[in-house]
């Protein structure tokens, strides 16, 4: 009796059902399609940059490479010493985190411990728009307006230093670090606060000595966000900072980071296959590898430091 | 009962008062949240709050550390008036600072919460905050966690996280760190809702043995542990303070009919 109502839907529904599971498997395939292509672009990018730099590591020394200070890629007698960007790399991001760390740092303690819920609506968004400013624009601010300001204080600055464009990534990198911190104190459950208080403590002795030490973890890790975001930061080091090579940990002096020594290479009509071509492959390369690291550190220390409350 | 009038029920006591709360009302915004409390504290006892959930038990103890002031829009009337002898000065003026306040009311909150520091650093927070000396703390540390009983478990690992405790170390620790301070009265905020059986007994014995060095107003919502470890019980109600009287009475022969209902589980 039963039976004979089962059999015939399911004999009706056969066809449709045939479909429908095609279509099922057509839409699961092209989604995961999207999903994977961002991985395969990254290992794409990861395979082109490792094979033009094993042609270019064939030519040069991965010693000279590593410890060479000269970077002449385009002298009769080039020389490739990655220390000659590498310098520019590091004293731009220094002076970078030395304007963004404490700044970033003190709006995040502000916002997140003593503004007020209306200031803070109104500040917030007014240091996000900071990252939203096209670099190219920092990167004129620091040239035209930050440079001049600096050489009436350092009267033999010349017109392209890393000192400018340095303080002006800094400020932009502001809102990395102010933003990722301030949320992170906002996570501080309220009863770790109240405990403070109810000890007797003041606003800024429980925002110094517990809800800083509380979210350690999110600040560590904004100030790791800062810094790859620093290294990699091209326009602005670009512009302002002079595109030669030197080798030199003086800010004060015009030097090239990694990044503007791509950017200066790759504009220029080098044919594919040379050494030089290749050369921008190893920079690129030793650019990743810091930013790997930088954030593999900054994973570590979150999980060390992670909160338990 | 007591009415209007605390003082007809202090005048049948031997005991001294601490602390009198009188004709206190609460806001937070428009909502009224307590209405015309009136009630003493007395020295060196342990009094308890109880009442079902949303009865304003909470916020009358917050008002003894002015917690309330750390929020935007709460109000305070009327008055808390601590010290012997009635020549007390009235905590909730706006002239008398909360730090200071807090300094001298210490309190331990629902679920423990200690700060994300050594077990040392926890203890002598708020000796530090205070500026004593170095040496003065180290003593002050280990009395009081020799005091709330959890000295001899810590005394190899005081450089360890204190997040790395059991939850009753922890809550014994929060009390430890409120006690090392000497306050004058010490709050407890449901201090064993968040503990299982056993370290919830063993918080009830440290309160018991408390009560000689200080004045405790503890809010619970368990009426066995306000029968175990108070002398005074007052019972409260949509923001209003039903009952007020010794817990033996509260219990066995209470005057009011809600706070008969509601001793006897017949609601809340």
């Amino acid at each position: 009796m039963i039976d004979q109502p089962i059999k015939s839907t399911l004999a009706k529904s056969k066809p449709s059902n045939l479909v429908r599971n095609l279509q099922e498997k057509l839409i699961e395939f092209l989604l995961f399609l999207a999903a994977s292509s961002s991985v395969a672009i990254t290992i794409g990018i990861i395979y082109i940059l490792i094979s033009e730099s094993v042609s270019f590591f064939q030519e040069v020394s991965l010693v000279e490479f590593l410890t060479g200070t000269e970077w002449t890629p385009l002298f009769a007698d080039a020389k490739y010493g990655i220390w000659a960007l590498l310098a520019g790399t590091i004293v731009t991001t220094a002076v970078a985190l030395f304007v963004a760390i404490p700044i970033g740092t003190i709006s995040a303690v502000y916002l997140s411990e003593f503004a007020p819920e209306k200031l803070r609506e109104i500040v917030k968004p007014c240091l996000e728009i900071l990252a939203g400013i096209p670099s190219v624009v920092y990167g004129y601010f620091a040239l035209l307006f930050v440079t001049p300001l600096l050489q009436r204080f350092l009267s033999d600055l010349p017109s392209f230093n890393m000192l400018s464009p340095g303080l002006v990534t800094g400020i932009m990198i502001i809102p990395f670090i102010s933003s990722i911190s301030e949320d992170s104190m906002r996570a501080v459950p309220a009863s770790l606060r109240e405990g403070s208080y109810a000890m007797g403590a003041t606003r800024l002795q429980t925002a110094w000595s517990v809800v800083l030490p509380a979210s350690l973890s999110g600040i560590s890790a904004a100030y790791i966000l800062g810094i790859s975001r620093a290294v990699g930061i091209t326009m602005i080091v670009a512009i302002a900072g002079g595109l030669q090579p030197n080798f030199t940990w003086n800010p004060m002096e015009s030097a090239a980071t990694i990044a503007t020594f791509i950017v200066s290479v790759s504009l220029g009509d080098l044919p594919h296959g040379t050494i030089e071509y290749q050369s921008i492959f190893a920079a690129g390369i030793t650019l990743f590898v810091i930013t790997l690291i930088t954030n593999i550190i900054g994973h570590f220390i979150s999980k060390r430091y992670r909160e338990i409350y | 009962m007591v009415g209007k009038n605390p003082e007809n029920i202090s005048a049948l006591q031997t005991d001294q008062t601490k602390a009198l709360v009188r004709n206190l009302d609460f806001f937070y915004g428009d909502n009224h949240a307590l209405k015309d409390i009136n009630m003493p504290v007395y020295a060196n006892k342990v009094t308890a709050l109880i009442g079902p959930s949303g009865c304003g038990k909470t916020t009358l103890l917050r008002c003894f550390n002015r917690m309330h002031d750390l929020y935007p829009g709460n109000r305070y009337k009327g008055e808390i008036l601590l010290g012997e002898d009635q020549k007390q000065s009235n905590i909730l003026s706006k002239q008398v600072d909360p730090i200071e306040v807090r300094m001298n009311i210490g309190m331990v909150f629902q679920k423990p919460n200690p700060f994300p520091k050594s077990i040392y650093e926890n203890i002598a927070y708020g000796l530090k905050i205070r500026g004593h000396s170095r040496s003065f703390i180290d003593d002050k540390v280990e009395y009081s966690l020799r005091n709330a009983a959890l000295w001899d478990e810590v005394k190899d690992r005081l450089q360890d996280l204190a997040v790395n405790l059991s939850g009753g170390q922890q809550q014994r620790l929060c009390i430890a760190r409120a006690m090392a301070t000497d306050p004058e009265i010490i709050l407890f905020d449901e201090p064993t809702s968040a503990l299982d059986p056993i370290a919830t007994l063993s918080i009830e014995q440290l309160i018991l043995e408390l009560k000689d060095q200080v004045t405790v107003l503890i809010v619970t919502h368990n009426m066995q542990q306000a029968v175990r470890v108070s002398n005074y019980t007052a019972f409260m109600y949509l923001g209003r303070l039903i009952e007020f009287d010794t817990t033996a009475k509260i219990f066995a022969k209470p005057a009011v009919k809600e706070t008969a209902d509601y001793v006897s589980g017949k609601f809340g």
